[in-house]
């Protein structure tokens, strides 16, 4: 995988398939399922609406355990982000791993990364769209592009 | 003039150190060879027999560093300890450092057990950042691992990014931070590093995780470090002048929860944070002290800007200020402590001297208050010792003279 093609600006990728290998659990299996369907998805508290990630057995509010597992737009925005060239037994790859708001599911996070993009065009309040990658045994993972309305460039929420 | 406030109903009587070596030095070493061999530095250095024992406080949860575990079982067949009263061990990691002294202070509080020794013995079998790819995440770290965030330094970075974003930080904040620690090694005959750090040398290095450089990480070193508590009162009997321990606290806040392997803290307060500001408090209020009564502050530095965090968490500057306050050289160690500032790891630190998983810190507290550390702060009355910034519990230590 390079992540200069045709020696250009660097372009910021997601780790190989062959790379990731993630575990589910009854808490977190219904994320990956949605997500092998291309759908973005986050639990919700069926009793006080409150939204939570990583998903986990109890609402931290009122500490229930119904759940309603409610699709996002897939709109998101850069809260905070680093830049890493080369991860162990990939030297040639950049990656910006990054940590994203999500307007539809407040107060919940997701980490992930930033795809198809030069890092140096990240920064922090850039809005994103989501995307989905393979990965290990089947599964997609999450991962975010630039949100471009066609005919303009990127747009940016300056923080 | 807070001077006799705080608990003071134990203290630490004994600290011992292996030597430190780098990474793969003591490969052909057990982990119970390391940990023994400061175990018994530091009861000689109490004027205790090791045989005396009768309680083990470790933390977190009595791992050896990353991948291997120290036995309480191996420790007293090997020692010959007659008789072990209490075995415990803080949760979490490097967070509960400083901490686990408030576990071995509970210990002799609640009676049941009167020399408790606290050991951390670290070897570098497997490099952090380097693992992460040949397995499959836990369901919770399948929520962060497959971004690419290989190792602690990657997690920190995000943590760094969002400092430097919401107060205007800079890399030379966490130069400084480098540079100085490096600076209190140079006549540390133990250090492992001890030649000067410039500030060419530090903008050169390579970048791991933007902001954070080469510099930026602590040292990949091997050895270990024990800590003898005991009751105030028996500690006057022996051999080194008591070293009491004024306050320690360790836990945290949902807010903080587990911090960078979780990502969730709600705002720029505690999301750029080290994750400290409640321990902080509680340290304080048990201490019956402020930020300004403190005269040495030995700070977990695994990653500079943490230190830069702390130093705004314990109160020695405002939420946000840490970069100017290091940058006026506030942080930086004279033997005559002057107005305003406040000497940070004069021992060289883990970014110079040593990474131990927070114990030389505990050691150098001591130190510090006996009046025998290589970097003296004169008249030194009260030390803070913090642990690492990392998931729950984080934790704190102070540390006084006796009388």
């Amino acid at each position: 995988m390079s992540s200069t093609p045709g020696g250009g600006a660097k372009v910021a990728a997601a780790l190989p398939a062959e790379a990731v290998k993630i575990s589910v659990d009854p808490s977190t299996e219904p994320f990956w399922q949605a997500a092998r369907e291309r759908r973005l998805v986050a639990p919700r508290c069926a009793d006080c609406g409150t939204f939570r990630l990583p998903p986990t057995p109890f609402c931290w509010r009122c500490q229930s355990a119904a759940v309603d597992w409610t699709e996002l737009s897939g709109r998101a925005s850069v809260y905070t982000y680093t830049v890493v060239d080369g991860y162990p037994g990939l030297p040639g790859i950049t990656l910006v791993p990054v940590v994203v708001d999500l307007p539809d599911a407040p107060g919940a996070r997701l980490v992930s990364n930033v795809v198809g993009v030069d890092p140096a065009d990240v920064s922090i309040g850039t809005e994103l769209t989501v995307d989905f990658h393979p990965i290990s045994d089947g599964w997609l993972l999450p991962v975010f592009r630039v949100f471009r309305v066609a005919g303009q460039p990127a747009q940016e929420r300056r923080a | 003039m807070a001077r006799h406030t705080g608990a003071r109903d134990v203290a630490i009587a004994g600290i011992g150190a292996t030597p430190y070596y780098k990474r793969g030095e003591t490969a052909g070493q057990s982990i119970t060879r390391l940990a023994g061999e400061a175990i018994l530095a530091a009861c000689a250095d109490a004027g205790l027999s090791a045989t005396e024992i009768d309680g083990l406080a470790f933390y977190s949860l009595a791992r050896a560093g990353y991948g291997d575990q120290m036995e309480a079982g191996e420790l007293v067949e090997t020692l010959g300890i007659r008789e072990l009263t209490f075995t415990a061990a803080l949760t979490g990691g490097g967070g509960g450092s400083a901490g686990a002294i408030g576990l071995a202070r509970a210990a002799i509080v609640a009676g049941d057990a009167s020399v408790v020794v606290t050991v951390m013995a670290l070897q570098q079998r497997m490099r952090l950042g380097t693992v992460v790819a040949s397995k499959a995440a836990t369901p919770l770290g399948s929520f962060v691992q497959p971004a690419g965030l290989a190792g602690p330094g990657h997690l920190m970075s995000l943590l760094t990014r969002r400092h430097m974003h919401a107060y205007g930080t800079t890399r030379d904040a966490f130069a400084e931070v480098a540079i100085s620690t490096r600076q209190n090694a140079l006549n540390r005959p133990k250090a492992r590093y001890r030649e000067p750090l410039t500030r060419e040398q530090y903008f050169g290095a390579r970048v791991i995780a933007d902001p954070l450089c080469l510099y930026d990480f602590c040292l990949e070193s091997e050895g270990a470090v024990a800590i003898v508590t005991t009751s105030l009162e028996r500690a006057r009997d022996l051999r080194q002048p008591p070293v009491p321990v004024v306050a320690a606290a360790h836990g945290g806040t949902r807010e903080w929860g587990r911090g960078f392997s979780w990502f969730g803290m709600p705002d720029d307060e505690t999301f750029a944070s080290s994750g400290h500001q409640a321990v902080a408090g509680w340290l304080y209020r048990r201490a019956g002290v402020t930020p300004r009564d403190i005269d040495v502050a030995l700070i977990y530095d695994h990653f500079t800007p943490m230190v830069v965090m702390q130093l705004e968490d314990y109160g020695f500057c405002a939420k946000g200020d840490g970069g100017p306050f290091v940058l006026s050289g506030a942080i930086r160690y004279t033997p005559e402590r002057k107005p305003g500032s406040i000497p940070v790891n004069p021992h060289g630190g883990q970014l110079s001297e040593a990474y131990v998983i927070g114990a030389t810190h505990i050691a150098e507290g001591v130190e510090q208050l006996r009046g025998t550390a290589v970097n003296q702060v004169a008249g030194a009355e009260l030390a803070l010792v913090t642990g690492g910034p990392a998931a729950l519990p984080t934790s704190g230590l102070i540390l006084g003279r006796d009388r």
